[in-house]
C-alpha cells in the first residue's frame, strides 16, 4: 500500500505542496489532476523519489520510501516523465531490456527475453523492434517507454503527463493502455493528467489538486461534479453522463 | 545483427594487419627475416622503439575514443570529448604544476598530477553544464572549448613567466616520436580503465537517458555521472602524460560508429575502440612516411584528417537529418522513410 502523510515542499519561501495526506488504493487508476501549479506533479515526484520531500512521509508497504533500497523499489514501483533524452539513438527492444536492468542488471537472461518480448508484443510494437527511437513518432515512442515498465513488471506505475504532445488518436490509445495495464495486468496505475475527460472516463479514483493542497480526493463519481470542478478550475462546467462516466463541458 | 558482427571482426583483422605493417615502418628497415635470424641490433630496435610505439598508439586510439564515447554519453551530447570537455587542457595544467612543484618528479608524480588536474576540471565543467542546462545543443561544447582555453590560457602564462615553455612543449603538441621502452608504459593504464567502462556500459546508457529514468531503474544518477567522468578523465590524463595532446578522437571516432551502430554503448564499445585504434595508427603511419626520414607530430595528421571528416559529418547530418547509415537489409519495418528531424545535427 501506498500511504501519503503530511507531505510538503518548499521551494525557497513558496509553499509547492501543502501537508498533503491520501492513500492509493491498489489495483486501481488514479489520477492527480488541477490546475497549473497546482502541485500535482510535484506530489507525484515525491510519491516516486524523484524530488525530495521536505516534511512528511511517503509509507510504501509499511517503510517509508527513503528507507527503501533503490534497486528494490524500482521492481516495485516504476515512474515514466517526459523528461527522457529522446535524441539516444536506442533501438525499441534495447529501451524495453533496460526495464529488466533492476533484476539482471547488464547480463539479461533466457526468462528476461521472453518478459521483454511479451513486453513488446503486448505494446504492439513486433515490427518496430529494431527502430531506433528516435525515429519513432511520439505515439509509438510512448508506447515503447510503457513496454519497458511492462518489461521492468512493477506493481506500481506512476506517470507524469503520459498523453502530452500526442494527438487525440494517440492520446486516447494512451489512456485505453493505461485502463488495461490496471484490469488485464493488476497494476496500479497513477497519473497526472491536464485532460478533465480522459480522467473521468478511464481512472477510479480522482484527486483534484489547488494550491498544493488536496480540494477533493474519491471516486470519479465523487469528484466530477459542477460545483467541484466549477471551485477547483474557477470556470464554468456543465456535467454530462455519457456511457455511464460523468464527462464536462467548460466555458 | 550477423552483419553488424561481421563489421567488427572486420575493423579487429584491419587494426592486426595495420599494426604488423606500423611495426616494420621505419627510418631502419626492419624486416622479418633478420628479426628471426636474431639480428642483435635489429631485434633491440624492435623491442626498445617500435613495439612500445605501436602498444602506445593503439592505447591512445582506444583510450581517448572510448574516453570520448562516455563522456558524450553521460553528457547527452553528441560534441563533448575529452577536447572540448576541458580535459586535456586540465591534464595539460597538471603536468605543469608537477614541473613548477617538484621539478624533480618522475614520470609517474606527474601523472599523479594530471590525473587530479584532469578529474577536477572535467568535474568542473560537467557541474557548470548540469547547474545551467543549455537547451542549445551546441552551447555546451563551446561552453567546453571556451573553459578548456581558459584553463589552457594560465598553463600558458605560467609556463611563460617561469620560463617552462620549452619544457611544457612536449606535452601541448601529441606525437609518438618519445616513446621509447621505460617512459611509455603509464599509458597501459588506459585498459584496465577501458575494461572498468565494459563493465559499467549498462549505467552510463542509463544515465546517458536522463536523471528521472536512471532513478526508475534504480540507479544512482550523480555516483554514475561521476564515476564515469572520472574515468573519462583518467584515461585522457594517461595518454597526455606520454603522448601528449590529441584532439578530436574523442569526437569523431564514436560519432563515427554511432552513426552505423547506434548508441547502445554494450553494442558500440568494442567497435569503438577498434575504430579508434585504427584511426590514431594510420594518422601516425601517414605522418611517419610523408617527410621520411623525418616525422610530422600525430596532432597535426589527426587535426587534418579529423577535421575533413568531421566536416564530412556535419554535412551529412545536414542532408540526411539524424538518420543513421542502415545496416541491415530493410525488412521489418525499417523500409519506410525515417522521420526527418529538420537539419539539427544532433
Amino acid at each position: 500500500m501506498l500511504h501519503i502523510k503530511n507531505l510538503t515542499k518548499r521551494y525557497s519561501e513558496k509553499t509547492v505542496v501543502d501537508d498533503v495526506s491520501f492513500s492509493i488504493p491498489k489495483g486501481k487508476v488514479i489520477s492527480l489532476i488541477g490546475p497549473n501549479g497546482a502541485g500535482k506533479s510535484t506530489v507525484m515526484g515525491m510519491i516516486s523519489r524523484l524530488i525530495a520531500k521536505d516534511a512528511g512521509v511517503v509509507e510504501f508497504e509499511g517503510r517509508d520510501l527513503s528507507a527503501w533500497n533503490s534497486k528494490e523499489l524500482s521492481k516495485r514501483l516504476a515512474i515514466l516523465t517526459q523528461s527522457n533524452n529522446i535524441q539516444m539513438k536506442l533501438t525499441v527492444k534495447e529501451l524495453v531490456t533496460f526495464g529488466r536492468f533492476p533484476y539482471s542488471g547488464n547480463h539479461i537472461n533466457e526468462e528476461d527475453e521472453r518478459i521483454i518480448q511479451r513486453a513488446i508484443s503486448y505494446m504492439e510494437l513486433e515490427e518496430f523492434q529494431d527502430r531506433f527511437i528516435d525515429e519513432l513518432s511520439g505515439g509509438q515512442r510512448q508506447r515503447a517507454y510503457i513496454a519497458m515498465v511492462i518489461a521492468q513488471d512493477t506493481e506500481y506505475i506512476l506517470l507524469d503527463e503520459p498523453t502530452n504532445n500526442l494527438d487525440i488518436y494517440h492520446a486516447t490509445n494512451m489512456m485505453k493502455i493505461v485502463r488495461r495495464l490496471c484490469d488485464e495486468l493488476g497494476k496500479t496505475v497513477i497519473l497526472v493528467l491536464h485532460e478533465i475527460n480522459y480522467a473521468a472516463f478511464y481512472s477510479d479514483y480522482i484527486c483534484a489538486f489547488v494550491n498544493g493542497k488536496i480540494a477533493r480526493f474519491g471516486t470519479v463519481e465523487e469528484v466530477i461534479t459542477k460545483e467541484n470542478l466549477s471551485e477547483i478550475y474557477g470556470v464554468n462546467f456543465e456535467i454530462q453522463t455519457i456511457a455511464g462516466k460523468p464527462l464536462s463541458i467548460y466555458y | 545483427m550477423l552483419k553488424s558482427k561481421h563489421i567488427t571482426l572486420g575493423l579487429f583483422f584491419m587494426l592486426a594487419i595495420l599494426s604488423v605493417v606500423s611495426l616494420f615502418v621505419g627510418v631502419i628497415d626492419l624486416n622479418l627475416r633478420t628479426l628471426l635470424q636474431g639480428d642483435i641490433e635489429h631485434l633491440e630496435i624492435f623491442l626498445i622503439s617500435r613495439l612500445p610505439r605501436l602498444l602506445a598508439i593503439l592505447c591512445t586510439g582506444v583510450g581517448m575514443s572510448v574516453a570520448g564515447l562516455i563522456m558524450q554519453q553521460l553528457c547527452m551530447n553528441k560534441f563533448v570529448s575529452p577536447s572540448t570537455g576541458a580535459t586535456i587542457s586540465s591534464a595539460q595544467f597538471g603536468i605543469l604544476l608537477a614541473l613548477l612543484f617538484m621539478p624533480s618528479s618522475s614520470l609517474w608524480g606527474r601523472a599523479l598530477f594530471a590525473f587530479a588536474a584532469a578529474i577536477l576540471g572535467t568535474w568542473a565543467f560537467v557541474y557548470f553544464i548540469q547547474k545551467i542546462q543549455f537547451k542549445d545543443v551546441v552551447m555546451v561544447p563551446l561552453v567546453g572549448i571556451m573553459f578548456g582555453n581558459i584553463i589552457g590560457g594560465v598553463t600558458s602564462y605560467l609556463a611563460y613567466k617561469f620560463e617552462m615553455t620549452q619544457a611544457l612543449s612536449s606535452w601541448l603538441v601529441g606525437h609518438f616520436s618519445l616513446v621509447i621502452k621505460g617512459r611509455y608504459e603509464i599509458v597501459y593504464l588506459v585498459l584496465p580503465l577501458v575494461v572498468l567502462a565494459f563493465i559499467f556500459a549498462g549505467h552510463f546508457n542509463i544515465v546517458g537517458m536522463g536523471r528521472d529514468f536512471s532513478q526508475n531503474l534504480g540507479v544512482n544518477y550523480n555516483i554514475v555521472l561521476f564515476f564515469g567522468i572520472s574515468i573519462a578523465a583518467m584515461i585522457t590524463a594517461s595518454v597526455v602524460v606520454v603522448v601528449g595532446s590529441i584532439s578530436y578522437i574523442g569526437l569523431i571516432v564514436p560519432n563515427v560508429v554511432a552513426m552505423f551502430k547506434g548508441d547502445n554503448i554494450k553494442g558500440t564499445l568494442l567497435d569503438t575502440a577498434l575504430f579508434g585504434g585504427i584511426f590514431v595508427l594510420v594518422c601516425d603511419m601517414i605522418g611517419r612516411v610523408l617527410i621520411a626520414p623525418y616525422e610530422l607530430p600525430i596532432e597535426l595528421i589527426v587535426g587534418i584528417v579529423g577535421s575533413i571528416i568531421f566536416v564530412a559529418l556535419l554535412f551529412y547530418r545536414l542532408k540526411n537529418g539524424r538518420r543513421s547509415i542502415r545496416l541491415k537489409p530493410s525488412g521489418s519495418g525499417c523500409n519506410t522513410a525515417p522521420v526527418m528531424q529538420g537539419g539539427q545535427c544532433e
